[in-house]
């Protein structure tokens, strides 16, 4: 079946409502772990308000935060998708305009040099549009809303190469520390190593595109996400800076090789509302799901 | 770990009893202030003018909430807590002058704003982070809004009639004590074990 593109806007609305609205499968498992687990009561009462809060917002339909983020997407695209790339653009930034009004989401995109906000989540780079090439006739694309307070701590590190992986746990636990309550503890943490700087903080943004309820399938990476897990919880910030076991529900790592002298390492938050879904085209089909 | 159900207005007797790490669910009226609302506010009182609702025993909420407009009034969509901090250069002021007996917010605050609650009897009431429905849930009426077409939706202070707001983490209460510069000062030393 050849597929048009009001089809694939009215999926993306799809997609971005399901986004805002309900917290993806793995990510509530997370959260619930951590509930059961928390040796703090304050931790407790705040994980419990999370899981109710979660639920009332799935039942209603609407927002899980009042930040619903700056929108951004990821596309993979196929060279026999019907579509051109530049067309699936456009349709992105109509969807995000549309979905803004029937969601409702906040308009989020501010011009600081007109200080005005365009008032439907659409300005000059706003939403944040990655294209990416592959074979055959696929198209998958990540929605991925982004909310304020966790990009607010973003880090970019640059460590001696000699330090190795043992710099990138300490900069990661230093990077938690440094944002204390701001993110909106618990979180969970995007780790980009190598490449040149732009390149580390975009594998660091893709590792929050993983599953959060499972670590790296090689070993050796799983170890040093795990590590860093640890160590950031031994700090005691806990859920929302109140104290607790939970400041940090997981870390994903992403990499690339590095240049000889550097060793940059990307740290990027994402609060307790990890907010994705994916839309793919499958046998003829436009799947949405998270 | 008590846990306390509070009617506004609130007295100082009620506040001095709360001690960091209860719990709070909050009736009554509150009303919503950020950075624009806090400097609006106190500039009316310092030239002389009023301010059109009684703002003693209430407690003020940090949000800029999504509102949608009904025939006849506004209903609050969400309104989960904005971070405290930013206001902090303008707390104790507006504590010493409004006679709020609480703050809700999150993040939490820093000195002046915990020598305030000491002062005058109030305390920090930290919200949770993103839960912004479940406070939305609680909200049953927008009694009034103030300065809006001037300060806009998220900055006009939007006077609320709750039911059981919470849950609210006692993080500064009236005695001095600060919960959140604790846990912070605590991570720092444990950061340092941890990096050594």
């Amino acid at each position: 079946m050849p597929v048009d593109e009001d089809t694939i806007k009215q999926k993306l609305i799809k997609a971005i409502t399901l986004a805002e609205t309900s917290l993806p499968p793995d990510v509530e498992t997370v959260i619930k772990r951590a509930y059961e687990t928390e040796e703090s009561d304050v931790g407790r009462a705040q994980l419990h308000a999370i899981l109710q809060n979660i639920e009332i917002a799935r039942e209603k339909k609407l927002p899980i935060c009042q930040d619903t983020g700056l929108l951004g997407y990821i596309v993979e695209i196929g060279d026999d998708f019907p579509i051109r790339p530049g067309r699936i653009v456009k349709i992105l930034t109509e969807a995000t305009i549309e979905a803004t009004e029937k969601i409702p989401l906040r308009p989020n995109a501010i011009d600081f040099w007109a200080e005005k906000n365009t008032g439907n989540n659409v300005g000059v780079g706003i939403p944040i549009i990655r294209v990416e090439p592959c074979d055959g006739d696929r198209l998958r694309i990540v929605v991925f809303p982004k909310g304020g307070g966790s990009s607010y701590v973003a880090k970019l590190y640059s460590i001696p190469p000699a330090r190795g992986i043992e710099g990138v746990v300490d900069v990661a636990v230093r990077a938690v520390y440094d944002a204390g309550p701001k993110p909106c503890p618990p979180t969970f943490l995007g780790i980009g190593i190598g490449g040149t700087e732009d390149k580390a903080m975009l594998l660091a943004k893709k590792a929050l595109m993983r599953r959060m309820d499972e670590n790296s399938d090689v070993e050796k990476i799983a170890r040093v996400e795990r590590e860093i897990v640890e160590k950031a919880n031994m700090l005691g910030i806990g859920p929302m800076g109140l104290g607790g076991k939970w400041t940090v529900l997981n870390a994903r790592i992403e990499w690339a090789c590095r240049h000889p002298a550097t060793f940059l390492v990307g740290v990027v938050f994402n609060c307790w509302a990890l907010r994705r879904a994916f839309l793919e085209y499958k046998d003829g089909d436009v799947i949405v799901y998270q | 770990m008590a846990e306390y159900h509070l009617k506004t207005p609130i007295s100082e007797e009620d506040v001095r009893r709360l001690r960091v790490g209860d719990i709070v669910y909050v009736s009554g009226k509150i009303f919503t202030a950020r950075d624009a609302a806090h400097k609006k506010m106190i500039e009316i009182i310092k030239s002389g003018g009023e301010i059109p609702f009684e703002t003693k025993g209430l407690l003020v909420y940090h949000v800029g909430p999504v509102v949608r407009k009904l025939d006849k009034g506004w209903k609050i969509i969400a309104a989960g807590p904005t971070t405290s901090a930013r206001m902090e250069a303008l707390e104790a002021d507006f504590i010493r002058i409004f006679g709020v007996r609480g703050i809700i917010g999150k993040g939490g605050m820093f000195e002046r704003t915990t020598k305030a609650c000491m002062e005058f009897g109030a305390f920090y009431g930290a919200f949770v982070g993103g839960c912004a429905i479940l406070a939305a849930n609680s909200i049953e009426e927008v009694e009034a809004v103030y300065w809006l077409d001037e300060l806009g939706v998220p900055e006009a202070v939007w006077l609320l009639r709750v039911n059981k707001f919470g849950p609210l983490t006692v993080a500064i209460d009236s005695h001095g004590n600060n919960l959140f510069m604790d846990v912070l000062s605590k991570a720092e030393s444990n950061l340092r074990k941890i990096l050594q």
